[in-house]
This record gives structure tokens, C-alpha cells and sequence, in this order.
């Protein structure tokens, strides 16, 4: 009797472990098959024409401005994540009070929800130093958003980096300094490149964040203080309008592109990490 | 030689104000909310603002509490643990013991790309493919962040199952249990802090989601009134009304922010203790 009833109940949970897992694919191909269901139909030359119309909808120059905010958003990011990131796995003794504040801090940061660096960016950036909304406050804002993510990525590339490498590089009489940019930066490339990929994406595909910071205008920006919208922030405003939703789920689909394309990149980087230390 | 000794001290220099930029980050930004939230919570009253169901900006005099967003924030966090924490644990069972290897190569990316779906495109999916069943509700909300919250549960339980020793599974099995009940009655509880940590984590996206969330749930300002009606979140509240908010109603909603912002140093701070315990 029990044994019939145990058989019952591993049968039960194998179902519910299979289904769930199953669920979660089926959950993401439904995503992406309506996105491109609904979107794809609306995808026009006209979407792509350089200059923003109330006629055309075109997304081209939010897709322009979202290359020019994430590169800005990483020129900022990427020095002090790298950077900081040396100081802790080459420089600092671990154990350092320093070092708990850093980690605490760090942890914070990556917890704090879109919408409050978004409030942040607003004060500070926009009202307090005068920026504006301008492409650069919302730069700086998501650069301080992205942070915790390059100095976590950074910080294990440099600590998987084999400690023989520095040790051989010291007994050939280089300095540390010498022995870090030369040696262990190189070594941890691949990782640090991983994590710095997905950065990108979530300043692809943030909002929130750039609402109330770099605005919503629709042109390609002409200076780092014009105002100017990313493709994430071009569907919510048009999704406010209205008006044109086709247009809106068009421009999901090139997100969902980009963002597949991204995350598909960081994972080919990411498994050249193993590589390296093993045959060199 | 001295020159290089410079050279080595001023990059050290470098490393080290790097590395303080995090620390500069949060003060200033917790400086920049308080400063600019606190006054206002001072203005309405601590009790009027938190405890406050009326939000009517326009009234005068105008109202501005906020327990109807909190409510709202707290309905549609608990509804998307319901539905993403049972899917996601035994997702993460699945990942982890049960997949095989040529499918997790499939699933794996999968799941990833679920957490890198730019949160508009998961509302422009619920307003086109939830909204339409049950409307502009809390249980469309809670159906979106349920999935949002998936990739989280999924990452830290798995890798939480993944680090328990296998001679637990193999004690078990060898007494004689079978591999279901060993996974659910040995490997999952033993893996237990690593997953509470992973839904605390869950819980903190929920709660701070803005975008999806204010695309799929109507935001009334009014207390929730069934699962089926609309309702606002904190974060809704935000980002709703600072487009044309000013004096106290603006400061009101920095307050706002200042809310959420502590809610989620409370849950960081949980998550923090949760997986300090595991180690």
C-alpha cells in the first residue's frame, strides 16, 4: 500500500519538475514569438529614416542614441569598475575594513531598483549640477547603476587569474604595476569583456532610470547636454501615446534583437574564460 | 628608480579613489533622496503620509498618503511569489539534478535571456497577451513580475541545490528513498538558506519593477479593492506623476521614492544575513 502510494507521489513530483522546467522555455519562446508576431509586420523602411516624424515613428534615432548612452555610460563605468576591482583583488589585504565597506556598498548599489537612480539622477545630475535632461545625466546615472556589475565581473576575472603568473612576473624583475597591466589585465580579459557585455544590456534596456535624467526627446542628440531618448524609453513613450502600438512592438522587436545578440556574445566570451591559465 | 617608485604610488593612489567610488555613490545618493523626501514627510505628518489612503494631489487642501501604493506594492510583490517561486524552485530542481545535459545547454541561455528581457518588452507583452484576459489588475501585475522574477529564483536556487554534497542525495537513495522524495525532502532543504536568499532577492526586484508594472495594472490611487481592479505601486506612483509634479506634491514623491528606497535596504540587508548564514 505504501509502496503503491510512494510510487504515486515520485511520479507526481516528476511530472511537476519536468513541467516547471518545461514551462520556463515555453514561457520565454511565447514572449519572443509575440513580440515578433505583433512586431514584425511593422517593420518599414520608414522605421529607420533618420529623422523622428510624428508620421514615420521612426526608431532610428533612439537606436543611435542608445549606442551613444551606452558608450558613454561604459567610458565612465568601466575605469572605475576595472580600477576598483585592481585595488581589491591586487592591492588591498583581504580582511581590510575597507575592503567589508566596498563589498557592502558595492552590494547595495546592485539592489537599488531603476526607478531611485532614476529619482537620484534627477536630483543630483539634472536639478542639483545643472545638466539638464541631457543625454550625459542619464549617462552618468546608469554608469553609477552598472557599476556593481563590472567591479563583480572584474573582481572574480582577476582572482581566477593563477597567482604563478604574478610570481613569475616578479621574478623577471617587473614591478606591480608593471605586472598588472601587463599580466593579470590581460589574463582576465575575457571576463571582464563578459561582464562589460552585460552591462550593455542592461543599459539597452533600461527605462526607468532615464525617464526623469535624459528625457524623452525623440532627435539624435547634438551635444552631451541635448536630450535624448533610448529605444527602451522610445516604447514607453509610445506606448503612452497610444497611438502607435504597431510601431512600439516593431521597436521591441529590434530590443529583443539586440538584447539576444548581447547575451548570446557574453556567453561566447564567457567560456574562453576556462582557457586561460590551463595551456599558457 | 624613484621615478618608477611615483609612478607605482600615484596608480596605487588611483586604485584606491576607484575603488572609494562606490562608497562616494551610495552616501550621495541616500544623502540626495533624504534631503530632498525627508522634509516633505516632516510637512505631511510621518503617520498622514505612510498611513494615508487618500492620494488626491489636486484636492485642497491636497492629500498625500501613500498606504494604498505600499498596499498595492505589497499585493502584487505576494503575488508574484506565489506564482514565480513554486515554477522557479522546481525549475532550479530541474537545472540542476534532473535536465539532461544536451537540454540544459538549450535552457540555460534560456533562462538568462529571461533576465535580460528589457523590462517595456515584458510590458508590451503583458498590455498585448495578459491584459486582454484579466484586464488592467493586480493579478496581470502579478503575472508579469512572476516571470520577471523567475531568472532570480532560478540562478541562486540552482546554484544553492548544485553545492549540496552529493552524498547527501546518494545517503538517501541508498536507504532506500526514491529521487524525487530524496531531492524534495534531503537536497532541497539542505540547500534551504541559498533559496530563501534567491526569493528575498526575487522579492527586492518585484518590489523596486516600475515599467511592466505600470503598463499591465490601470494604477488607481485608491486601496486595492479586488485582484481583478487596478491599483498603483510606490514605483508607479513615481514615475506617473513627477512628469508635471511641483512643490510639495514633487517632494511628496521623492518621499515616495525615499519609501521604497528603505524597503529595499531592509531587503538587501535580509539577503546579506541569509547568505552570510550559508557560508
Amino acid at each position: 500500500m505504501t509502496i503503491k502510494k510512494n510510487k504515486i507521489k515520485e511520479k507526481i513530483f516528476a511530472i511537476l519538475t519536468w513541467g516547471a522546467g518545461i514551462l520556463s522555455i515555453v514561457v520565454l519562446l511565447y514572449i519572443i514569438g509575440f513580440i515578433l508576431y505583433k512586431g514584425v509586420p511593422y517593420i518599414k523602411p520608414s522605421l529607420f529614416s533618420l529623422k523622428y516624424t510624428s508620421e514615420n515613428v521612426s526608431l532610428m534615432p533612439a537606436l543611435i542614441s542608445t549606442i551613444i548612452m551606452t558608450l558613454m555610460s561604459l567610458l565612465i563605468a568601466i575605469p572605475f569598475g576595472v580600477f576598483s576591482a585592481v585595488f581589491l583583488t591586487e592591492y588591498a589585504k583581504s580582511g581590510n575594513r575597507f575592503v567589508k565597506i566596498v563589498r557592502v556598498t558595492t552590494e547595495t548599489l546592485s539592489g537599488i531598483p531603476s526607478i531611485v537612480y532614476g529619482l537620484f539622477g534627477m536630483l543630483f545630475f539634472v536639478t542639483f549640477l545643472n545638466w539638464g535632461f541631457s543625454i550625459l545625466s542619464g549617462a552618468v546615472t546608469l554608469a553609477i547603476m552598472i557599476l556593481p556589475l563590472i567591479m563583480r565581473s572584474s573582481e572574480e576575472a582577476l582572482s581566477a587569474v593563477p597567482d604563478v603568473f604574478r610570481e613569475g612576473s616578479f621574478g623577471l624583475g617587473a614591478g606591480k604595476l608593471r605586472t598588472v597591466f601587463k599580466i593579470v589585465l590581460p589574463a582576465a580579459a575575457p571576463g571582464i569583456f563578459a561582464g562589460i557585455i552585460l552591462a550593455v544590456g542592461r543599459v539597452v534596456g533600461e527605462t526607468a532610470a532615464l525617464i526623469y535624467t535624459s528625457g524623452t526627446v525623440a532627435q539624435i542628440p547634438d551635444s552631451p547636454f541635448a536630450s535624448a531618448r533610448t529605444l527602451a524609453v522610445h516604447m514607453y513613450s509610445l506606448s503612452g501615446e497610444g497611438l502607435h502600438m504597431g510601431e512600439g512592438y516593431a521597436t521591441a522587436v529590434v530590443l529583443l534583437v539586440l538584447v539576444i545578440g548581447i547575451n548570446a556574445l557574453s556567453a561566447f566570451v564567457a567560456k574562453r574564460i576556462g582557457g586561460y591559465g590551463k595551456d599558457k | 628608480m624613484k621615478k618608477r617608485k611615483v609612478k607605482e604610488n600615484f596608480m596605487e593612489g588611483l586604485f584606491f579613489i576607484a575603488a572609494a567610488a562606490s562608497i562616494f555613490a551610495v552616501v550621495l545618493i541616500c544623502f540626495f533622496l533624504m534631503a530632498n523626501g525627508v522634509p516633505a514627510i516632516g510637512k505631511i505628518g510621518l503617520v498622514k503620509f505612510l498611513f494615508g489612503t487618500e492620494w488626491s494631489p489636486s484636492d485642497i487642501p491636497p492629500l498625500y498618503g501613500i498606504a494604498s501604493m505600499i498596499v498595492g506594492s505589497l499585493y502584487v510583490t505576494a503575488g508574484a511569489i506565489i506564482i514565480g517561486v513554486p515554477i522557479g524552485l522546481f525549475t532550479a530542481v530541474f537545472l540542476s539534478k534532473i535536465c539532461p545535459t544536451k537540454l540544459y545547454k538549450i535552457m540555460k541561455p534560456g533562462v538568462d535571456l529571461l533576465a535580460g528581457i528589457p523590462s517595456v518588452v515584458y510590458g508590451f507583452f503583458g498590455m498585448a497577451a495578459v491584459v486582454p484576459i484579466f484586464g488592467n489588475s493586480i493579478i496581470s501585475g502579478c503575472i508579469i513580475l512572476g516571470i520577471m522574477i523567475l531568472p532570480t529564483i532560478i540562478g541562486i536556487s540552482e546554484s544553492a541545490i548544485r553545492a549540496v554534497p552529493s552524498e547527501y542525495y546518494e545517503g538517501s537513495v541508498a536507504l532506500g528513498a526514491g529521487k524525487y522524495r530524496t531531492l524534495y525532502k534531503v537536497v532541497v532543504p539542505a540547500a534551504k538558506s541559498g533559496i530563501l536568499a534567491g526569493i528575498v532577492l526575487g522579492i527586492g526586484r518585484a518590489i523596486g519593477e516600475t515599467m511592466a508594472v505600470i503598463m499591465v495594472m490601470g494604477n488607481q490611487a485608491r486601496m486595492p479593492v479586488s485582484l481583478l481592479k487596478g491599483a498603483r505601486t510606490l514605483t508607479g506612483n513615481i514615475v506617473i506623476e513627477m512628469g508635471y509634479a511641483e512643490g510639495l506634491h514633487r517632494e511628496a514623491l521623492i518621499a515616495t521614492g525615499v519609501v521604497l528606497f528603505v524597503f529595499i535596504l531592509i531587503i538587501n540587508l535580509s539577503f546579506s544575513a541569509l547568505k552570510g548564514r550559508k557560508k
